[in-house]
């Protein structure tokens, strides 16, 4: 039998019993709807009127249901849009916040402000009107002596005032680079210093290699909230102009509750959901090599 | 002039950060025609009268009626969570158990996976049980630790309590429950005071499952008064109105963070280290 390396006293059972809530969460809100979501994702049902078992036709509907193909393109062009723009603004940010000079914890700080204020819907309903053709980035613009852009009507547009919106709350992932970047010993680069080393070849041959692992959790925590993305296009564009910024969020959303698919809406769910269980379980590979807990 | 070039472009960047919100706030204040005539913030002239108006929303109920439910929702999830993720990191801290591995795995699969892939089945679950259109569904599952990124946090306090307190205090005869409430817990009160702190801003911002689950207007949150009220006015005019909702609307996110700012940022660099 397994020693359980417990206090003298304590039994096996203790620990389970101290995670209970936890283990019931999982079955109610992890594994229960992965499993629900499947089985919903193999019938015809509208909300209302009892489930009919219609086998893989939803998941067969999706190879060929153009508003679905539509929705993933537009999904994975945002995200390979958006995730490398947010790691490169958020290292620079950290690379400068990490030297130590006067004042740098109210810049710290308020670079953090728009992350914490997040998806607050209000912070989404200015970044609305920022945009309009009369806005506040149109009237920039054209002070800069640019002229103004359709940002609404515009379908190559569109998507940039989401990845703009998601680029400015840019905080937290800064966050998590600051802490690697300081956890980097600082004989290193006075090593290099002496050698000759310029702080930006540091930076390539130091930093970077350094904080790898840092930046592939991170992107990987970003490609999962990019594939997600609903309140913003939901609120902000509605998905218009041409269904540019019409999301994967934002279909499952309008099968379930526009279209009475929950069937379809369900099924559509499950695939996301194994899509990101398994981005998940290739940063758990990754995180092993890095420390105990990511 | 490394140092000078590092602060102006820190400042360059701080402005675009900060910019928007001064925006939003003095843009309360303007007409519409001065909203899209002047990139400057400061208004001509105040009028506070658009915030008694904004209180009054154009949904039937005031702000304050919704801050009321919003609250509804924030204080009972946040004893329900502070309560089950301090057991539960305590367990994974402290105790070795069967399948700890498995659970931890399921820990971190819960932390990332988003809810719009999970919501769908769970709104057929709490229609079936017949809690839709109710606070239930936004507050219950908080009992049941169900965010993982609480529990990381609380979990990295604990492993930096050395365990040798733990076993000081059995020695002196204290339980497992006891042990943790009067010797651990005021040790990782900075964590708590986090998890208090995240869980407020989180719920403020949450749109998404309340969107889902409540119907009733007079049982709305705030985030959903907000869109109901650019919904029902559209875009063009009362654009004062509605940013100044919008402002009234992010005061008490900004004010905790204002609050818990020093603390917050020391546990979110440490806690992730």
């Amino acid at each position: 039998m397994k020693k359980y390396n417990n206090p003298v006293g304590v039994s096996r059972f203790t620990g389970l019993l101290l995670i209970s809530p936890f283990i019931a969460g999982s079955i109610l809100f992890i594994i229960y709807p992965f499993v629900c979501s499947f089985i919903t994702g193999l019938t015809r049902y509208d909300n209302i009127h009892s489930p009919e078992f219609i086998g893989l036709e939803n998941y067969r509907k999706m190879l060929t249901d153009r508003s679905f193909l539509k929705a993933v393109g537009v999904t994975f062009r945002y995200t390979a849009i958006f995730v490398p723009l947010k790691i490169i603004v958020s290292l620079f940010a950290a690379m400068l916040l990490s030297v130590s000079i006067k004042g740098i914890g109210v810049y710290r700080t308020v670079f953090y402000i728009p992350s914490i204020l997040g998806s607050n819907l209000a912070v989404v309903i200015m970044w609305q009107y920022l945009f309009t053709r009369d806005g506040l980035v149109n009237q920039f613009l054209g002070i800069l002596g640019l002229s103004p852009v359709s940002w609404y009507g515009d379908k190559h547009y569109t998507i940039f005032i989401i990845v703009l919106l998601r680029l400015w709350e840019f905080g937290s992932t800064m966050i998590i680079f600051l802490t690697a970047v300081r956890n980097i010993p600082k004989e290193y680069y006075e090593a290099a210093r002496v050698d000759g080393c310029g702080s930006i070849r540091a930076f390539f041959s130091i930093t970077l290699p350094l904080i790898k692992n840092t930046v592939f959790i991170n992107v990987i925590l970003q490609t999962i909230s990019a594939l997600q993305e609903f309140n913003a296009p939901y609120m902000i564009t509605g998905g218009s102009p041409m269904k540019s910024t019409y999301t994967i969020g934002m279909l499952i959303y309008d099968e379930m509750f526009s279209y009475n698919n929950a069937g379809y809406a369900n099924a559509v769910s499950w695939i996301l959901f194994v899509l990101t269980a398994a981005i998940i379980y290739i940063m758990f590979r990754i995180g092993k090599k890095r420390s105990d807990l990511l | 002039m490394k140092k000078t070039l590092t602060y102006a472009v820190l400042t360059v960047i701080a402005v675009f950060m900060i910019y928007p919100l001064l925006w939003l706030l003095g843009a309360s204040f303007k007409s519409n025609q001065e909203i899209y005539s002047s990139v400057w913030f400061f208004p001509e002239n105040f009028d506070f009268s658009v915030y008694a108006n904004a209180w009054k929303t154009n949904t039937g109920h005031s702000m304050g009626h919704y801050f009321v439910n919003t609250f509804a929702i924030i204080i009972p999830k946040t004893i329900f969570a502070v309560i089950s993720s301090v057991l539960v990191a305590y367990g994974f801290a402290r105790f070795d158990f069967p399948l700890k591995k498995l659970f931890f795995r399921l820990l971190m699969v819960g932390m990332f996976m988003p809810a719009i892939v999970t919501v769908m089945p769970m709104y057929i679950f709490w229609s079936r049980v017949g809690f839709t259109d109710s606070y239930v569904p936004l507050t219950v599952p908080s009992l049941f630790a169900c965010e993982g990124m609480f529990i990381f946090i609380l979990i990295q306090f604990f492993r930096g309590i050395p365990k040798e307190i733990d076993e000081a205090s059995r020695i002196d005869g204290c339980g497992t429950l006891q042990t943790l409430v009067y010797i651990l817990v005021p040790c990782i009160k900075p964590a708590i005071i986090s998890v208090i702190v995240f869980n407020f801003l989180w719920t403020m911002n949450d749109f998404l499952n309340p969107l889902i689950f409540i119907n009733s207007t007079e049982k709305y949150t705030l985030s959903l008064a907000l869109r109901t009220s650019v919904d029902s006015t559209g875009q063009g005019y009362e654009e004062g109105k509605i940013i100044a909702m919008s402002v009234i609307g992010l005061i008490p996110s900004i004010t905790v963070f204002a609050l818990a700012q020093k603390k917050f940022v020391e546990i979110t660099t440490g806690g992730l280290s």
